[in-house]
This record gives C-alpha cells, structure tokens and sequence, in this order.
C-alpha cells in the first residue's frame, strides 16, 4: 500500500503561498486513498509554473511542451488504458496555445483527468495576460487592461462534451480532494478547473478575492450536475465563479468506444504476428 | 539535344486520361489488375489534381515481361482520352505512330502527326447499357484489342470484381468490355500494339503502393498505434491501416491537428507501445516542435513524411523531395534524428521495419521521408520477403535491474552509457518511476542549467550517431558501376529507378551510381566515390539542392558537385537525367 511519500518527488519550486502547492498535495492524498500505486499512475504536464507539478509528482511522469500536455496524456491512454492518467497545466497552457486539443480532448472523452491551475496570468513568464484574465485587467502585456472577454473553459468543455466538468479552490483543500477523487474515479474525460492563485503576479484575484467571490454549488439546494442546460446557466450566473462538481454524465470513454477496443492496456498485446497470418495480409495485395 | 530513349521490345506504356470523377482511376486500376493477374510487371502512375471532379487525370501503365520497373516511363505507346484536355496534355508523350483511342462523343484533334486516332463511342455505348459509368469496361474492352490481349483475362477480373454483386452485373460488365473490343476491331482492326507475352507466375505477383508497404510493414514490425491527421498523398497510409490493425488490437486515432497526431505517437511510445503518425510537407512542419520533444525526452517516435510539392499548401498532388532540409534540421536546438529515404516501393516496406527498430533501440525520432511517386503509386512484383521482419525489443531496462536499485534510484537518463542510450522504463514498471523531461535535465530526469550536466546530457545523445554511423554505411546506399568512376551520378530515394535506366544509355561512359537510403546518420563511406569521381551529379527533385548540400556539409566536394534540379512537380524523367549527364 503506497503512502503519501511514495508520491512525493523532489521539494517543489514555486513561490511561498502558491495555489499550485494545494493542488500538489490534494492529488497526493486522493492517490494515497484510492490505493493507487505509484507506478500505475502517470502525470502529464505542461509547460508554466503549474507544469512543474509531474516533476514533484512521485508516479511516472511526462513533463511535455507547451500546450501538448493534452495529446501526450491521450497518447499514453491509448497505450496503457490501465494507467490512471492526469494531465495538467495552467491556463495559458490549456487554454491558449493547448485550446484546440482541449475541445477535442473533451468530444473525445478520452479516461483522463485534466487538472488546469488556473491564475488568470502568465506566472513564469513574470506576468503577461492570459486567456481567463478578466477584461480590463491590467499586466505586462495590456498596460491599460485586456480588451479581450475572458475564456470559458466550463461552459466550453461542457457543451465541447466532456463528461466530466468541476470547478476547485486552492484555498479549500477538502472540497478540491473530493472533487479530483470523483474527476479520477469518472469513466471519460474529466476537466477539474482549480482557481490556483498566483501570488507574485496576480494582486486581484488573490485568496482573499475567490473566497469572497465564490458560488459552492456542491452546497446549492438542487443544483442538478446531470441537467446540462440548468449547469450552463448557473455557471453562467457566477461568472464562472463557483466551485464544485458541475457536470457529469455516463457515458463511454474513448477506449471503450474506439475500433479495436481491448480489455487491457494495448500496451500489453503480442506484437507478434504468426507467419501464416503475416502472410495473409501481404496476399490482400496478390492478384 | 532530345535523347531518345529507346524501350526494349518487352514492354510496353498504356494510359486513360479524362476529368477527374469519371471513372479515371478505376479505368486504370482494371487494366492494371488484369496486367499484374497475367505476370507483366508493371508500374502504375496517378496524375491528378486536387479537386474532386473535373480538371484533368490520369492514369498510366508501363508494363513489362522480364524485370521488376520502378518507374512510369518517359514515353507513351496508347492513350486512351474520354475528353480533348487530355489528348491536350499528354500527345507530346506519344511514341512516334502512337495510338490514341478517343471518346466519339467529341472531335478529336492533334497536333501530332502520325499518330493513330480511334474514336471510338465509348459513352454511347455505355449509355446504350443503361449505365454512364460502365464506359470505363467499354474502354479497357477497346484496349485490350489493340494490345492483343486475350479477353478472358478481363472476364476472370470482373468475375471477381463484380460476382459479389450478381450475375446481371457480371453480364452487363461483360458486355461493355465486349462491345469496345469488338468496335475496334470492326473499325480498326488493324490498329495493334500487341503486348509481349509475359510468364504467368504461379502465386501470382502483388501489386502495391508505397503507402500500402509502409502501413503493411508497420502492423508486421509491432506499430500498434497510429495517430494522423487526414493529408494528400499520405492518407492511403492510415486507410491501411484502420482496415488492419485493430484486429490486432492496434489503435488508429484522427487527431484534430498534426502536432496533436504526432505528439500522441510521443506519448504512445512513452508507454511503451511502438507508434507512429504518417504526414506529408505540412503536416511536418507542425511537428516540427514534437522532434525536439522525442529528441530531448529520448522518447522513440516514427514518423512518416510522404513528400509533395511545397513550399505552404504547394502541389498537393505533385511530387518532390523538398523536406529533406526539413527533416534533418527542422526544430528548435539540436537533437540527433534518423533521416531514411526508401528507394522503391518494396523498400518502403522494409524501411519502415527498421525504422521501428532504430527508434526504439537508440530512443529519438525517425523520419522515414518517402514520396508521393512511391506513396500513390503501385507496382506489380513478385514478393516481399516476410522474414526480414524482426521485432526486436532494444532499450528498456528490465524489471529485475529496477528490484535491484534503491527505492527511487532509478537514472532514466544514465550517462553511464557508451552508446548514448540508457534504458527507459515504461509506466507500470515498478521502481522505474522518472518524469520524461523537455527541460534539459539530470540523470534522474530533474530539471537543471548546471554546465557540466547540460554538456555531458547533449554529448550523450548525440553519442547514439557514434554507434550508428557503424552501421549506416551497410545499408544506408547502394552503389553500382566502376569503382573509380569518371562521372558520378548521385540521387537518393525514389530517384533510383530513373537513374537507374538512365545509365543504360551512357554509351560507354565510366560512370557510378550512388543512391542513399539514409541521410542522418550521413554514411561516410561514400566519400571514396566522390574523391575518385572526375565529376559528380546530384539528381535532386528540388530547387535549392538540398541533397547536394547535404553531400558539401557533410563530406566537402562542393567543387565537383553538379546540381540536376526538378521542381515543377514531376518525378524526373530518364531524358532529364541522360540530357543533363551527356549534355
């Protein structure tokens, strides 16, 4: 039975106060629960501050480019469907450069759980926009705030066909471990958006601000996570400002679905092919 | 000065050409069938364009009786034209007395003397039958007259082809075939290019494309996952596949993008399972980051680079061989790659088996750039041989090495190698834990900048070339001709067959011909062809030179070097080559 140390590689480097430590140690612990080992799960991440988390990560790991840690992760599925499989990263990574294979991680619902650490900027860069800075916000890069409307990832995974959809807080560690341990347990693609605040950048949406700001819709007297449209609407309603578990629904994951389905990892087939039947695929061209 | 190049009696050239969506294509590949079904061996080259109907296509058949041809041929015996655009097109092609059998439902005309015109009303007579598209059994039925061949062959062929379908399509078939036979022969009769007779093989030949040999050889040699994005002239690569690998419990995935198609053959073989994606001009250019990806994290990765006609969206459906440059120097920084360039079609499948094998064995990218003269075209040959396959397994560490080390002491990127390559775990494995790392990195896959480390990681990787380099030179050329040769003739890939024939007509020039199968690792065994030569052609399906760059790099002899350059979309013909050598 592996314990919090086995998965627990290397002190992290990021800031005193980061939200990416939270997210970190929740994953931990929700391993350890689930009787995880460490060798049968694998972390993929991308490139930022938060991409940084497969290499303090104690499984096997894939420290990837940026924005690629979507496709890496679906790619490592493929082979091994009995691999637990996270991918993570930021917001700029997912959202900006990794925004094309998200949509299409999400319609393919590919048994992944994509775990984006979300700060609204570039911290590693030291401080430019990204993709869900608010309009107006001031950085590095919009002297005089965004002009753009921020990106949607609830609603876009949503209505992308993700079966899994929820929403965390770094500054409450419980409900995050609860909310990544149902994303992992979900049969399909699973995005958990963790508002991950950036303390060294980030002087608006800080702790303080999300805990001020916050709809816990887990809390919510008939929130209903399987109705979509009412989830749309309500997500809509926070301005994306809420946590919890937002969407879900059954259905079969991409390699239950794909043609040459097998009940184990491909990873684990013969490679071999018996000669009379090598033969046979060669005479399909024999006339 | 035009050459002629004179074809041995034991051949002979066939071509259909017409709109595209008119039955072009399966026209030819009747023709094509019966030809291979019957012994010939045969090339069979596609021209076409990239919209769906209309424009001009077609469909050419060189066939011969006694060697294997790599190659369509410069020359044209037969056209067989549904519309005037392709008498247009193609009439310079003809032989001298050249015959051209020409839909009567429009008026034919030439600027070619001396050629034999048949109309022939092939859309009446398929409209008589009820059926627009049967013009094309009309057609082959008039062909098969003029080259003499026996009808019976065609009907053993639509028997097989249609007898799924019923007997009354079997019949109507039959009967189109019957009437183009007998219209020519009752109107021109003696209008004949009778074929030679070829030998009739007891297994019969195959008859294959290079896309099908590399998708036949990559299910042979382990490829379990392919991740591609859907690209002209590669597509047919992923058609094989899907059809054939998921029986085996193989994965095909159509990835939104190429970077994602690429990167999922990363992560694939990451996890241990052998993978590849097949792509052509740009879709590499997007996986560009991906190489360095593999090269970095010494992650196996095959890709397949079915070259076209660029630069951006370029000749979709024209061929060149103008990512080389790419191939060997693309991305970002520096990271060792493997560059193979399969000469035929029956190379293409015994390439992409060592491709999986040096991937894995050395852990970095290998680019297997074929083109779209290999990749979309067929040829009839007697066989593969099926025990050249060899899965073997390189470059994993076993479980009992990991038992053996301390709890999480496991050095994923070792510089305790001679080789370069330190044995990777795959996830699953227990102790074997490391992060696959594109940050440059320590032994154990932490992330550093510190000097020595970053030295000593770079020089390891590109330590694998050292082992290499040994065995590149036993298979990475081939080389005919005088060993201290007055000219030299230089290509690599698909160019071999046109040089080949070529040197046929040097009238007794000293001359060697020098083919690379390989260009990263570069076999350096090659510079003694190039110290002896007097002079040297580069046959380069390219505007820059970039095989001839590639030579001045890596070996110097940039004096000697003559660049033979094509870049209008065609594969080189055997006059290019013959005008350019003998001037």
């Amino acid at each position: 039975m592996a314990t919090l140390a086995d998965f627990r590689f290397e002190k992290a480097t990021w800031c005193p106060g980061c939200g990416d430590f939270s997210v970190l140690a929740a994953l931990q612990q929700v391993c350890v629960r689930m009787g995880l080992e460490p060798e049968d799960v694998c972390c993929v991440s991308g490139i930022g501050c938060s991409g940084k988390i497969s290499q303090h990560f104690g499984s096997y790991g894939f420290h990837t480019l940026h924005g690629r840690s979507l496709p890496t992760a679906q790619g490592i599925k493929m082979a091994n469907q009995d691999l637990t499989v996270i991918a993570a990263g930021g917001d700029g990574d997912g959202y900006g450069i990794g925004m094309g294979h998200f949509i299409h991680a999400c319609r393919r619902n590919v048994d992944i759980t994509y775990i984006v650490m979300d700060n609204h900027i570039y911290g590693l860069t030291t401080g430019q926009a990204s993709p869900t800075s608010k309009k107006g916000f001031k950085t590095k890069t919009s002297p005089t705030g965004v002009a753009e409307e921020p990106v949607k990832p609830l609603e876009l995974a949503i209505v992308a066909g993700a079966s899994f959809v929820a929403q965390a807080f770094s500054g409450e560690l419980k409900q995050m471990q609860r909310i990544i341990e149902e994303g992992m347990k979900h049969k399909g693609f699973s995005l958990i958006n963790v508002f991950s605040p950036c303390v060294t950048f980030n002087r608006v949406n800080t702790y303080e601000w999300f805990k001020e700001n916050i709809v816990n819709l887990d809390e919510e007297e008939g929130y209903d996570k399987h109705n979509k449209a009412k989830a749309l609407q309500r997500i809509g309603e926070t301005d994306s400002v809420c946590t919890g578990i937002l969407y879900q629904e059954d259905r079969p994951a991409f390699h239950e679905a794909v043609l040459g389905a097998t009940d184990r990892g491909t990873v684990k087939l013969p490679l071999e092919i018996p000669q009379a039947e090598m033969q046979s695929l060669m005479d399909q061209f024999r006339r | 000065m035009k050459y002629e190049v004179t074809y041995m009696t034991n051949e002979f050239t066939w071509k259909v050409g017409g709109a595209q969506g008119e039955g072009i294509d399966s026209t030819g590949e009747i023709l094509a069938t019966v030809l291979t079904r019957m012994g010939y061996y045969i090339f069979a080259y596609r021209h076409f364009m990239s919209l769906v109907k209309g424009g001009h296509t077609n469909y050419k058949i060189r066939a011969s009786t006694l060697d294997p041809i790599y190659y369509h041929g410069d020359d044209l015996d037969m056209l067989v034209a549904f519309d005037q655009l392709s008498i247009q097109e193609n009439e310079d092609e003809l032989i001298e007395g050249g015959i051209i059998i020409h839909d009567a439902k429009f008026q034919a005309t030439t600027k070619r003397a001396g050629l034999k015109v048949c109309s022939v009303p092939l859309s009446d007579m398929a409209k008589e039958l009820g059926n627009a598209i049967i013009k094309n059994m009309v057609a082959a039925g008039a062909s098969a007259y003029v080259l003499d061949i026996d009808p019976s062959n065609f009907y053993e062929q639509i028997e097989q082809q249609f007898g799924k379908k019923g007997v009354e399509l079997v019949e109507l078939n039959k009967t189109a075939f019957n009437k183009g036979y007998d219209y020519i022969k009752d109107h021109y009769g003696d209008v004949r290019r009778p074929a030679p007779q070829a030998t009739k093989p007891a297994t019969g030949s195959l008859l294959m494309s290079g896309n099908e040999a590399i998708g036949l050889g990559a299910v042979l040699n382990g490829c379990r996952i392919l991740a591609a994005y859907p690209i002209t002239p590669a597509t047919e690569i992923l058609y094989w596949v899907l059809a054939n690998l998921p029986k085996y419990g193989g994965k095909v995935l159509q990835a939104e993008d190429e970077i994602a198609a690429c990167i999922m053959a990363i992560g694939a073989n990451y996890a241990g399972v052998r993978s590849m994606t097949s792509t052509s001009g740009p879709g590499l250019s997007l996986m560009m980051e991906a190489l360095g990806m593999a090269g970095i994290s010494e992650t196996p990765l095959v890709i397949v680079d079915v070259q076209r006609g660029g630069p951006s969206t370029g000749l979709p459906t024209k061929t060149e061989q103008s990512d080389i440059s790419g191939a060997l120097y693309g991305s970002h920084g520096e990271t060792p790659r493997i560059v193979i360039t399969p000469t035929t079609i029956p190379d293409c499948f015994y390439q992409i088996g060592r491709a999986f094998n040096l991937a894995e064995e050395y852990q970095l990218p290998v680019i297997v750039c074929s083109d779209l003269l290999l990749g979309m075209n067929k040829m009839a040959f007697r066989d593969l041989d099926l025990s050249t396959v060899d899965i073997a397994r390189k470059g994993f560490v076993d479980q009992e090495q990991l038992d053996a080390l301390e709890k999480g002491a496991f050095k994923r990127y070792s510089l305790d190698t001679e080789s370069g390559v330190s044995p990777r775990s795959i996830p699953g494995m227990k102790n074997g834990r490391y992060c696959a790392l594109t940050n440059e990195h320590e032994e154990t896959g932490l992330e550093i900048e510190d000097v020595p480390m970053r030295k000593a990681q770079m020089e390891k990787r590109f330590r694998k070339f050292d082992e290499l380099q040994k065995h590149v030179n036993d298979w990475g050329y081939d080389y005919t001709g005088v060993e201290a040769p007055d000219v030299l003739i230089v290509g690599m890939g698909s160019t071999v067959a046109q040089i080949q024939e070529a040197t046929r007509h040097f009238d007794g020039i000293s001359y060697g011909h020098l083919q690379f199968r390989c260009l990263a690792p570069f076999p350096t065994d090659v510079k003694k062809y190039f110290e002896a030569a007097k002079k040297v052609y580069v046959i380069d399906n390219n505007y820059t030179g970039q095989l001839a760059g590639i030579i001045s790099r890596e070996i110097g002899y940039h004096a000697k070097l003559n660049p033979v350059l094509k870049y209008d979309g065609n594969p080189f013909t055997i006059r290019d080559i013959v005008t350019a050598v003998k001037g």
